[in-house]
């Protein structure tokens, strides 16, 4: 049973990990969201207020 | 009664709900102070009772005084509770810095600083109070107040909640107190770092829930499509914060009327629960929230974009992802299964790789504007805080190693390390973002006096390096001492020796902190004089360089 769990809770957890990791990668590299990020890199720089358009 | 009758700042309805909420908690209170069965109960009780008592009043004067203002115009800011809460930092800071300084007097001339009389200047008690007054107080007020502000700013909306924050806010505080004032009369769970007993463990449970979920709500009316990456840190601060809390402070108290609770688990469980919050709550209490402020206060001072958006991301989900599993490697060569205490070092190496992409990303935002490293010590400040980030996780994970762990666990050395992380890392991140806040809160054109800030700046740095090297010093030479063996196969030496070798570097390591406190006792006066609005004249200004051309001062031969 301990040899089962734990094999299967590390397999797992590797290919769970390496899923999550190519997933945000993805996500990040995407070159479709790659105008929007640049739009994201300066928003702390506007001073604009509440309800602003 | 029709609402038009009423006055507008009457009309919202979070004031009266908590006006509501705290009389609830006066009558548990006093329930319990009535109950108590011990005389440390009936203390907090009747502290607990007062200070919501006063807070009653309080809310009452000002709900008064509102006439026909509303408090909390949607078309408006709250930036009045960002500045409490810059305040509250300063007072805290100060206060956590000088009982560190305390406690290394202690530990460096233990007869004189020994006062058999008064129990509660034990170093055993003052010890909690420093670490909890640096970290939660003062960290916690400078989290609590930058994330009202970024969240705001960053999502173009006002706080959501109407006078919750300003519960958040007090109820923080309220909790401090307690936690405080239970470290010094005795009260304690013997939890590093989670000493507070079961019922101000509720209480903050209370307020942290309401600090999520007006951090979500702010999220929700958000006006700007994109969730900035700042609020993404502190979100995951918030969150892992309150699952963390909750699950290491799972206990029984012996009756509704006791200061003393039990533990649900025991044992080796015990320790793992613990370390896995511990770590964490260097993990997502003194890194998720100051990347945070990096992410949002380094952009916003130097005026240019962050280096790598995308890095950031990846920075985020990776940090997170890998830090939770980390904890382990605090009980190495304990009775936790050895699997997972590599599992804990593992995971900790890999946490190097996210650390510096973090930091690279922080330091090269300064891409074309790296002259503000030399024209606005603030910004100098915020950039050595990374260095310190940067150099604080390489020597955590080398740390971790369990081989190199068998010398430093338990010594000095795990001392230097914390404070190179916590003063490089955490305090001048926050100073830092405390100069820029007092600045733009107010409305200045500059601070007081930049001369105080660059004052501020190396005593504070110079303090770093006395203390980081003097433990260095100290961790090694004892931990080397411990495992020295005489021909024989005896220990070589007795444990009060390694305690008197220690003598210098005590000594160095407290004129290191009291040159820290000192600096950040001329940051306050410079805030102070900031916010009241005295300026200085002459006053180099931080947003442009000097008007003589730098190329010619630049160009000059080296000999």
């Amino acid at each position: 049973m301990y040899e089962k769990l734990s094999s299967f809770a590390q397999t797992g957890g590797l290919i769970y990990f390496v899923a999550i990791f190519a997933a945000v990668l993805a996500y990040a590299l995407w070159p479709k969201n790659q105008k929007k990020f640049d739009k994201a890199a300066s928003l702390p720089l506007s001073d604009r207020e509440p309800g602003d358009e | 009664m029709s609402t038009s009758i009423l006055k507008k700042g009457a009309r919202d309805s979070s004031t009266g709900m908590v006006a509501a909420f705290l009389c609830v908690f006066a009558v548990l209170a006093i329930l319990i102070a009535g109950n108590a069965a011990d005389r440390l109960m009936g203390v907090h009780a009747l502290l607990f009772f007062s200070a919501i008592a006063l807070w009653l009043i309080g809310i009452g004067l000002w709900a008064g005084k509102l006439g026909d203002r509303d408090p909390f115009d949607e078309t408006r800011y709250e930036d009045t509770l960002v500045k409490f809460g810059v305040a509250a930092s300063m007072f805290w800071g100060i206060a956590g810095l000088l009982v560190g300084v305390i406690i290394a007097c202690q530990l460096t001339w233990p007869n004189i600083f020994y006062l058999d009389q008064l129990g509660w200047t034990n170093f055993g008690r003052l010890r909690p109070l420093h670490t909890s007054a640096v970290i939660f107080a003062f960290g916690g007020n400078v989290l609590l107040a930058t994330s009202f502000h970024v969240v705001q700013r960053t999502t173009r909306a006002r706080l959501f909640g109407g006078m919750w924050p300003w519960f958040v806010f007090w109820g923080y505080q309220l909790f401090i107190v307690i936690a405080a004032t239970g470290y010094l009369m005795g009260i304690t769970q013997s939890k590093e770092y989670a000493e507070p007993e079961w019922y101000a463990d509720l209480w903050l449970t209370i307020v942290w829930v309401a600090y999520l979920i007006i951090f979500l709500g702010t999220l929700w009316k958000r006006k700007e499509p994109h969730i900035y990456v700042a609020n993404w840190f502190y979100l995951s601060f918030i969150v892992t914060i309150a699952m963390l809390h909750i699950v290491n402070n799972l206990s029984l108290p012996v009756s509704l009327g006791s200061s003393k609770s039990y533990q649900l688990f025991s044992g080796v469980q015990d320790a793992l629960t613990q370390w896995w919050y511990g770590h964490n709550a260097v993990g997502f209490f003194l890194t998720t929230g100051f990347l945070a402020i990096m992410y949002y206060f380094i952009p916003k001072r130097v005026d240019r974009p962050v280096y790598s958006y995308r890095l950031s991301i990846v920075h985020f989900w990776s940090l997170i992802f890998i830090y939770i599993w980390a904890g382990p490697h605090h009980l190495h060569y304990t009775a936790l299964p050895q699997w997972a205490q590599t599992l804990g070092m593992t995971f900790s190496i890999m946490l190097w790789m996210p650390s510096w992409g973090g930091m690279i990303n922080g330091v090269m935002t300064l891409s074309g504007a790296w002259d503000k490293l030399r024209t606005d010590p603030v910004v100098r400040m915020m950039v050595v805080s990374l260095a310190f980030y940067g150099m604080s996780t390489f020597e955590g994970p080398l740390m971790s190693v369990r081989a190199v762990n068998s010398l430093s666990h338990y010594t000095e050395w795990g001392i230097g390390h914390v404070h190179s992380g916590a003063l490089g890392w955490v305090g001048f991140i926050s100073f830092g973002a405390l100069y820029c806040l007092t600045q733009w809160l107010w409305k200045r054109k500059s601070l007081y006096s930049m001369a105080l800030v660059e004052w501020h700046f190396w005593l504070a740095t110079i303090g770093i390096v006395f203390y980081i090297v003097s433990m260095w010093f100290a961790g090694i030479m004892e931990g080397l001492m411990w495992r020295a063996y005489n021909d024989f196969g005896f220990l070589e030496y007795s444990f009060v020796e390694t305690v008197e070798a220690k003598h210098i570097s005590y000594i160095i390591r407290m004129v290191g902190g009291l040159l820290y406190l000192s600096g950040a006792g001329i940051m306050c006066y410079n805030l102070i004089r900031t916010a009241r609005g005295d300026a200085r004249i002459n006053q180099p200004a931080d947003a442009k360089p000097v008007s003589q051309p730098p190329a010619a001062a630049e160009l000059q031969p080296a000999e």
